[in-house]
C-alpha cells in the first residue's frame, strides 16, 4: 500500500483503469437498463428512456406471474426440477465415474478414459436427430428426465473429478476403510464422496447454471407449454406479436430468467471464478 | 488373507472398476451412442414430411449429402464463421490485455477484485433472455435509440436489425461479452502458473513489459491459447441460442446471421429426417477432428505432469 502511495500513478496505469471502467460498464450497463425497465409502465417506456427507476415493479411481477399464456411459475418450477435433477445426477456419476477408473486397475481402465478424453468437447447437438427420435420411440418425448438423464455421462465433469481425485485422494485412506471392512460401494459414498465436496460444489453450480441456460435441446424436446423451462417460454415471448405486448411485462419476464443466477453468483464470486480456473487445462 | 491383498487387488476389486463405470457408458449408448448411429443412417435416407404426408425412408445414398452443398449450407457456415470470429478477436486480444495487467505487479489496480466478478458475470447469463434483452434494447423505438435521440447524437432512429453488418455485429458484441471475461480469468491462471524468476531475470536484463510480454509470457501460454482458441472454435460451430432468438428463427436479414445449427433446428422442427442426418453428420465430423485436435492436446499436457509428478516422487526418496 505505502509503495503505491509513494510512486506516481504511471500511464500504463491510467489506461488500464479506463479499459477496465469502460469494459465494466459495457459489462452492467444493458442490465442496469433491464432492471430500470422492468420497473416500468409500458407507457413510459415508449415515450423515452429513464435513469430513474419506476413504480411498476411489483405490479409487472404480478402481470408476468397471472400471465396464462406464458405459465412463468411452471417455467421456474421446471428449470428448477431440471437444473437440480441435472446438477445432483452428473456430478455424483461423475465422480462415480472417475473413482471406478482412478482406484480400481482393471483391463478396459485405459481405454475407457482414452475414450471419455476423446469425447470430451463433442456437441450435443450433432446426436440430436437420434435423440429426438429416440425419446419418441421410448415414449419419453415431452419429458423433463428426458433432459436430466443424459446429463450422467458428462466427460467435461468426469475429466475435472478426475484430476481433483489425482490431487486430494489418497489410496492408502481407500485401503484403510477395506481394512475397516466397508465395502466398495459404502467407502465410495462416505468416504470419497465427502472428499469431493468442493469439486462437486465447484461443477454442480456449473452443470446447474448450464442446464438452467440450455435452449437448444429443451426447445426440441418439450412441447407441452406446462412443461417448458424458462429459456424456451422466453423464445416464446420473442414469437410472440411483439407491438401488442406490453413491455413492462418483456423486461420483467427477461429478470427473472436472470436474477437467481445473478444473485447466486454474487453470493459466490470468489468460490465460483477459483472453480473456473481449475477447470481449465493448467499451464 | 489380509496380507495377500494388497498384492491381488487388482485381480480381487476388478470388477468394481466395471461396476462403477457403468453407468456412464449406458447412458452415454443409449443417449448418445444410439442416437448417433441412428443420425448417420437417416443422412442417407429421403425422409420428411410435407404437410401431413410422410414421405420415405427412401434410401437416396448420399444425395443429402449433395443437396446440402448446393443448398444455402455453405452460406451458413461463412455466417456462422464471420459471427465467430469478428467476437473472438476482441475477445482474445481484450484477453490477453486483461490478463496482462492483473498479473502485472508493476500495475497496481484498484477494486482487482470488482472487475474480475463483473467481466465473468455475462459468461453466467442466459444466452436466450440476453439476446432477447438485446433485441429489446436495440430495437428501432428501444432504449438506445432513444439514449442516442436524447444526447443528439443520432437525429433518426438507427435500425440495428435490419442491415447485415448490424445484426452480425450485435451478435459478434453478444459473443465477445459473453466470453473475455473467461478467456481473461483463464489466461490470468495460465499466467500465475510461470515461474516468477523468468519474469525477474527478463526485468533485469532490461526487458520493458511489452517486451517481457511478447518474448516470455506470450511463448509459455501458447498451449491455453491454442486450446482457448481450439474450445472457442467448437463452441462458435454451436452458435444458436443469440442469433435464433435475435432473428427469431429467421437469420434475418436475408439469412446473413442464420448458423448451422439454425438451419439444422429448421431441418428437426420441420420434420425433414434425411437433411437433418445429413447436416448432422457435417458437423459430426468437424466436431470429431476439433476433439481429436483437444485430445492430444490433453494428452501431451497429462504427459507434462505425470513427468513432474515423477521427478516430484524422485526427489523425495531421494
Amino acid at each position: 500500500m505505502d509503495k503505491s502511495l509513494k510512486r506516481p500513478i504511471t500511464l500504463r496505469e491510467v489506461i488500464a483503469h479506463i479499459v477496465l471502467v469502460i469494459l465494466a460498464f459495457m459489462c452492467l450497463f444493458f442490465f442496469y437498463i433491464l432492471v430500470i425497465n422492468a420497473s416500468r409502465k409500458h407507457v413510459d417506456l415508449m415515450k423515452g428512456f429513464s435513469i430513474l427507476p419506476g413504480t411498476m415493479f411489483l405490479t409487472n411481477m404480478r402481470n408476468v406471474l397471472n400471465d396464462s399464456n406464458i405459465p412463468v411459475l411452471y417455467g421456474i418450477r421446471n428449470s428448477l426440477i431440471v437444473s437440480g435433477g441435472c446438477a445432483a445426477i452428473c456430478t455424483y456419476f461423475s465422480a462415480m465415474t472417475a473413482y471406478g477408473i482412478y482406484a480400481y486397475n482393471f483391463r478396459a481402465k485405459r481405454p475407457a478414459f482414452t475414450f471419455i478424453m476423446m469425447i470430451l468437447v463433442m456437441p450435443t447437438q450433432v446426436t440430436a436427430l437420434g435423440f429426438l427420435r429416440l425419446l419418441m420411440n421410448i415414449h419419453m418425448d415431452d419429458n423433463l428426465l428426458a433432459l436430466i438423464l443424459p446429463a450422467i455421462a458428462s466427460p467435461a465433469v468426469f475429466y475435472f473429478m478426475y484430476s481433483y481425485m489425482q490431487a486430494s485422494l489418497p489410496m492408502s485412506l481407500v485401503e484403510a476403510a477395506r481394512i475397516d471392512g466397508s465395502n466398495e460401494f459404502m467407502t465410495f459414498n462416505r468416504i470419497v464422496i465427502p472428499i469431493m465436496k468442493p469439486a462437486i460444489a465447484v461443477q454442480a453450480i456449473f452443470t446447474f447454471v448450464g442446464a438452467w441456460n440450455n435452449y437448444f435441446v429443451p426447445a426440441l424436446v418439450i412441447t407441452t407449454k406446462k412443461k417448458q423451462t424458462l429459456p424456451v417460454l422466453i423464445a416464446t415471448l420473442r414469437g410472440a406479436d411483439f407491438m401488442t405486448f406490453d413491455m413492462g411485462k418483456v423486461y420483467m419476464m427477461i429478470m427473472i430468467a436472470i436474477v437467481p443466477i445473478v444473485l447466486v453468483y454474487l453470493m459466490l464470486s470468489r468460490f465460483i471464478i477459483e472453480g473456473v480456473t481449475l477447470g481449465g487445462v493448467k499451464e | 488373507m489380509k496380507s495377500n491383498r494388497s498384492n491381488n487387488k487388482s485381480v480381487s476389486y476388478e470388477r468394481w472398476g466395471y461396476i462403477f463405470i457403468l453407468p456412464f457408458f449406458v447412458t452415454f449408448l443409449v443417449f448418445s451412442l444410439i442416437p448417433l448411429v441412428d443420425t448417420i443412417r437417416y443422412s442417407f435416407y429421403e425422409y420428411y414430411r410435407s404437410g401431413l404426408i410422410e414421405v420415405g425412408p427412401n434410401f437416396v445414398g448420399l444425395e443429402n449429402y449433395k443437396a446440402l452443398l448446393e443448398s444455402d449450407l455453405l452460406k451458413y457456415a461463412g455466417n456462422t464463421f464471420i459471427m465467430w470470429i469478428a467476437g473472438f478477436i476482441p475477445q482474445i486480444g481484450i484477453a490477453m490485455l486483461l490478463a496482462a495487467w492483473f498479473t502485472d505487479h508493476r500495475i497496481r489496480i484498484h477494486g482487482l477484485q470488482f472487475f474480475k466478478v463483473v467481466i465473468y458475470l455475462p459468461n453466467l447469463i442466459m444466452a436466450s433472455a440476453f439476446a432477447m434483452l438485446f433485441f429489446t434494447l436495440f430495437s428501432d423505438a428501444g432504449p438506445i435509440n432513444q439514449i442516442l435521440m436524447s444526447t443528439g447524437l443520432i437525429h433518426h432512429n438507427i435500425r440495428f436489425m435490419v442491415s447485415t453488418l448490424g445484426a452480425r455485429s450485435l451478435i459478434a458484441l453478444m459473443n465477445f461479452l459473453m466470453w473475455f471475461g473467461n478467456t481473461a480469468i483463464m489466461l490470468m491462471a495460465a499466467i500465475m502458473g510461470i515461474n516468477p524468476a523468468l519474469f525477474e531475470a527478463a526485468e533485469l536484463d532490461g526487458c520493458n513489459h511489452a517486451k517481457i510480454f511478447r518474448h516470455v509470457t506470450l511463448p509459455l501460454i501458447r498451449p491455453i491459447l491454442a486450446y482457448t482458441l481450439i474450445t472457442s472454435i467448437i463452441g462458435g460451430l454451436q452458435m444458436y441460442d443469440v442469433p435464433q432468438i435475435l432473428t427469431n428463427g429467421a437469420g434475418a436479414p436475408d439469412r446473413t446471421t442464420m448458423t448451422l445449427i439454425m438451419f439444422l433446428n429448421k431441418h428437426l422442427a420441420s420434420k425433414n429426417y434425411g437433411m437433418a442426418g445429413a447436416l448432422s453428420v457435417y458437423l459430426f465430423v468437424i466436431s470429431a477432428i476439433l476433439c481429436f485436435i483437444v485430445f492430444k492436446m490433453m494428452q501431451d499436457e497429462d504427459a507434462v505432469e505425470a513427468k513432474k509428478l515423477k521427478k516430484k516422487k524422485r526427489k523425495e526418496r531421494a
